[in-house]
């Protein structure tokens, strides 16, 4: 476990950091304080311990693509992220929290429909989706919430199709996502939710056995499942993960990934006038680094000791990996607190990095290009409906964003 | 310069495919394959900024 004098640790800098007052996309000032004083200290959590902080970009990526570093919370030291994640019982584990061997057998199972050709087959069916989605917000009321009108609905029925869900639905995965990713969750209410998604995916896995389709989930039962591959318990828990990964953090990317690029109208009519896909791809890259969503960090656990830039993390120190920092960087990135969709921002880390770096990122590309791509293109005269300090933003999120885009046009 | 991928360290991520597609394909379960070995002039920079992005230091290069 992670050993500190009692006073040296009421000491440490505590984890989460707030961020700054009126600087809604810049991480905390204190991340960005450590990362050129201690860019690896300690710092405090909730539950009193006090794990690593990660800060630099080099050392993020060295500890993720490292083996002797663990992302499986059975481990002591691991950080938890709060109660209700320490709470999740070892029988909802996906592989995103296990380690090689097991990880890789269980991800290699679904890396095929990820790969980027289905990707691109995918694209023109994504697009109707998008068009179809702001036609109907044009045609509703003005001012429309954009998270409802656009940004929830793209990816959920872009994932609902993928994975076979019917997205009549989405009430039920949407609000029990919700209530997984809000930090502020009580564990017996995270385990309920989990419980009750996994439950809806069990079902459906029996309805795909009898009345297969061209679907991952059928695919899973009928090549994995009824193979003796993986037990249904293990697919409908990987139906999960993919339903939840797959539609809430697009769908935070799209609303503030709008709001970003609202509060900087040079940057916008960069990505508005040029109607070229790759100065749209190069957008989204450099919107996945400048907001790097995922804000809580990578979790991880050392196996064995290592040795970094002269610091040595023992075996069962917690790591937590601030991505978010790191994507800020200016060793990585010049000038990182610019946002400049003109850079090369291809190498960030906002999808993390080593074995567990982000499944579905081919799709998460293909959902912003297409919407980043089309939305200011038709409707050039889209604008915040409400003052920026009246937003709420998901400070208390898993993942960051806001919970409301009121937005006129 | 010569390519090689490592395909059981390989975890699908494709990025290797969006910086050289002419380089690198994936299979039927998303893994890395090659296209070609020994790239020409024109791809060796998105080779370079494959190796630099993989996640799972999949690719290794020789340049000659
Ligand atoms: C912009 C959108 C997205 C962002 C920013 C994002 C971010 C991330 C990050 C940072 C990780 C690494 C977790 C870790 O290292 O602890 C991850 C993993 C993962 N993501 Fe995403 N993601 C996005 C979209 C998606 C989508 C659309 C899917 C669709 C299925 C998805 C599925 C997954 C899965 C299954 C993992 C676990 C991979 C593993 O452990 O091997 N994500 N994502
Ligand atoms: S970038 Fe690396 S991990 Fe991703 S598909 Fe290519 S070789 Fe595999």
């Amino acid at each position: 476990m992670t050993e500190t004098l009692p006073d040296a640790q009421a000491q440490l800098p505590e984890h989460p950091m707030p961020r700054a007052a009126g600087c809604p996309f810049d991480p905390p000032p204190t991340l960005r304080e450590l990362r050129s004083s201690a860019p690896i200290s300690r710092v405090r959590i909730w539950d009193g311990t006090s794990p690593w902080l990660i800060t630099r970009y080099d050392h993020v990526r060295a500890l993720l693509g490292d083996p002797r570093v663990s992302a499986d919370p059975a481990h002591g030291g691991y950080p938890h992220r709060n109660a209700a994640m320490r709470a999740r019982e070892r029988d909802q584990r996906t592989f995103i929290t296990m380690d090689d061997p097991e990880h890789a057998r269980l991800r290699r199972m679904v890396t095929g429909p990820f790969a980027i050709r289905k990707m691109e087959a995918l694209r023109p069916s994504v697009q109707r989706l998008v068009d179809d989605q702001i036609d109907a917000m044009l045609a509703g009321p003005n001012p429309a919430d954009l998270v409802t009108a656009l940004a929830l609905p793209v990816p959920s029925l872009v994932i609902c199709r993928l994975l076979g869900v019917p997205y009549g639905d989405h009430d039920l995965f949407q609000r029990n996502t919700q209530v997984i990713v809000r930090r502020t969750s009580t564990p017996e209410e995270v385990v309920g939710a989990t419980r009750a998604l996994t439950d809806y995916l069990d079902d459906l896995l029996i309805v795909k056995r009898k009345h297969p389709e061209d679907d991952l989930l059928s695919t899973l039962v009928t090549e994995r499942v009824d193979t003796g591959g993986m037990t249904q318990r293990e697919a409908a828990r990987m139906g999960v993960l993919l339903l939840a990964a797959g539609h809430e953090t697009t769908a935070n990317m799209i609303t503030l990934g709008t709001l970003a690029l609202l509060q900087n109208p040079e940057q916008l009519a960069l990505l508005r006038d040029c109607p070229d896909p790759g100065v749209v791809a190069g957008a989204v890259e450099e919107l996945l680094r400048y907001l790097t969503i995922t804000h809580s960090g990578r979790r991880r656990v050392v196996l064995d000791d290592i040795e970094i830039d002269g610091q040595v993390l023992h075996a069962g120190e917690g790591l937590i990996l601030a991505n978010d920092i790191a994507n800020r960087d200016p060793e990585a990135f010049p000038d990182p607190d610019r946002l400049d969709v003109t850079r090369d921002a291809r190498r960030h880390v906002a999808f993390g990095y080593g074995v567990h770096q982000c499944l579905g990122q081919p799709l998460a590309r293909v959902e912003l290009q297409a919407v980043y791509g089309t939305l200011y293109r038709r409707v050039p005269t889209l604008a915040l409906a409400t003052d920026i300090d009246r937003l709420e933003f998901k400070h208390d999120g898993l993942v960051y964003g806001v919970y409301e885009l009121p937005v006129t046009w | 310069m010569h390519v090689e991928v490592d395909q059981p360290k390989c975890v699908a991520s494709g990025q290797c495919v969006l910086m050289a597609p002419d380089v690198f394909d994936q299979d039927d379960d998303g893994i890395v394959e090659l296209l070609t070995d020994r790239p020409g002039p024109g791809h060796r920079d998105g080779v370079r900024e494959a190796a630099a992005v993989c996640p799972a230091a999949a690719i290794r290069l020789e340049e000659e």
